[in-house]
Parts: structure tokens; C-alpha cells; sequence
């Protein structure tokens, strides 16, 4: 038995080779939805990423109007941790290349 | 339950009996659920080998569960791309096991802290940082059964079946609230 897991970590190089070959960065995207508090929101980029009350405070009412905002970016391994943490977090979010 | 308050490195607060006894049942519910799912998870020899651990790569049907263990791309509900669908298969299946340890953890150390009698509850930042966890995952969790929207109303008509149900909600999001106020930095 296998999984799309194992099938991916047996080729490391073809993985690499491709993001090599491709310049655009991974995005971590937090979605709005109607349950999360505010103040949770900020508390949680605030701790998650040491963001300043400030840019935290700015991102959530980012989130809060226009349904989205892109929290952090860069390679495909640290925006995968992040979303990882947002989950942990009860956060919706999501990994997504820039365009 | 009065607001909670940070002395230090404790966080204390104070529930009466009927309050303790519905944090505690709900996230039991959640925690059984969480607890459930990740009975489902593929028995793998090879990841018992190597001791990498495999989740479902399926995404729940249940729309709670859903909410509480979402995807890792944002997929298409028509016309999802398929390299986005395998790619989220494979994400799941990686992070899961990890995702449900840490909610079954958080409402554990709910659980564990918060007395069945009620009463004065202290926290180390640690195990506050965990009921904040645990009161979103069961907000999440109401929030989801009782399709709550962004201008929801205090109360609801009394003959809405999900009309007593709200009030507890409701609740919930001032205990997080006052809960993440004593604990913002």
C-alpha cells in the first residue's frame, strides 16, 4: 500500500528541480469566515508570526473586508509550516503560488 | 464567569458548576470527534517502520470536521485543479496526525483544568494558549451546526430550533474574547 506521501518523498530531486524551475513564491492566504473573533484573529499573527500589534491589527480587518489577505510567503516548506500552525490555530487558511 | 484576568505568568478565571459542565461536555464532543477521526487513519506497515505517520487523505464529510481540519489549497468547488486536488491529498495526509494531536491536546488540557465542581481556574500561559485553541475549535464546531453568519443576531426567533442553542455560542465567544484580551501581548 502507498500513498501520494510516500510517492512524493521517494522523488525528492524531480520536486526540487521543478520549484527551482519555477520563480513564483508560496503565499499563505487566510480566509474570512463568520466565527473567528477579531481579537483572536490579531492575537494569533501576533503570536504565531511576531507581527507588531500594528501590521497584525491591519491584516485581520484585511481579512475581515476583503474576505482575504496573504499573511506570509516564500518557499513551498515554510508557507506549508504556516498554514500547519493556522490550522492549529483553527484558522482557515490555505498555500497557494503567486500569480 | 466573570472576565479572565493575566497575573504574571497565571491567567485565572472562574466558572460556576453549570458552566464548567458545558465546557467540559462540548469539548469532550469535539475531542471524541477529533479522537474518532484519527481511529480512521490508514494502518500503514511501512509508515509503522519508519514511524511517519500517515492521515486520511481524504478531507471529511462531515462538515464540522471539515471546518476543523480544512485543506491546505483553496479548491475549486465545480472544477477543482487536479494538481491541487492531489497536492491537498497529499498535505492532509502528512499534517493530520499532527493536527488532530494538537486539538485532542488542547481540549485535554481543558479537560484537566477545568473542575467538573467549577470554581477558580489558574492557568500557565501554556495551558491558557491551549483553552484559546479549544474554545475556537468548539466554536467553530457550534458555529458550523448552527450555520452562523457574520451578522447573526443575539437571539433568534424562540420557535428557531437553533434559538437555545445560540445563547451557549454566544457565551463561548465572550469567554475566548475576554480570554484572548488577558492574554494579548
Amino acid at each position: 500500500m502507498t500513498t501520494p506521501v510516500e510517492q512524493e518523498r521517494t522523488q525528492p530531486e524531480a520536486v526540487g528541480a521543478e520549484i527551482a524551475a519555477e520563480d513564483r513564491p508560496w503565499q499563505t492566504v487566510v480566509w474570512n469566515d463568520p466565527v473567528n473573533l477579531m481579537s483572536y484573529v490579531t492575537y494569533v499573527f501576533q503570536k504565531l508570526f511576531g507581527f507588531s500589534r500594528d501590521k497584525a491589527t491591519k491584516l485581520m480587518l484585511d481579512v475581515h473586508h476583503k474576505g482575504k489577505a496573504i499573511v506570509t510567503s516564500g518557499t513551498k516548506d515554510k508557507v506549508e509550516a504556516d498554514v500547519a500552525k493556522l490550522h492549529a490555530a483553527g484558522l482557515w487558511a490555505t498555500m497557494q503560488r503567486a500569480s | 464567569m466573570k472576565r479572565w484576568i493575566r497575573d504574571g505568568d497565571v491567567v485565572i478565571g472562574r466558572l460556576d458548576r453549570q458552566e464548567a459542565a458545558v465546557v467540559r461536555g462540548l469539548v469532550s464532543q469535539i475531542q471524541d470527534m477529533l479522537l474518532a477521526r484519527a481511529e480512521e487513519a490508514p494502518q500503514d506497515e511501512l509508515a509503522e517502520l519508519t514511524g511517519i505517520r500517515t492521515g486520511s487523505s481524504e478531507a471529511p464529510d462531515d462538515p464540522i470536521l471539515g471546518r476543523l481540519l480544512p485543506d491546505f489549497h483553496r479548491l475549486d468547488d465545480d472544477a477543482p485543479d487536479p494538481d491541487e486536488v492531489n497536492s491537498a491529498a497529499a498535505l492532509r495526509s502528512l499534517h493530520e496526525p499532527e493536527l488532530l494531536d494538537h486539538k485532542t491536546g488542547a481540549a485535554e488540557v481543558v479537560l484537566q483544568t477545568c473542575s467538573p465542581d467549577g470554581g477558580e481556574i489558574r492557568l500557565s500561559i501554556g495551558e491558557a494558549e491551549a483553552w484559546l485553541a479549544s474554545l475556537n475549535d468548539v466554536r467553530l464546531a457550534l458555529g458550523t451546526a448552527l450555520d452562523v453568519t457574520e451578522d447573526m443576531p443575539e437571539e433568534l426567533p424562540p420557535e428557531d430550533p437553533r434559538s437555545p442553542h445560540l445563547g451557549v455560542y454566544h457565551w463561548l465567544t465572550w469567554v475566548q474574547d475576554t480570554l484572548v484580551e488577558a492574554m494579548m501581548p
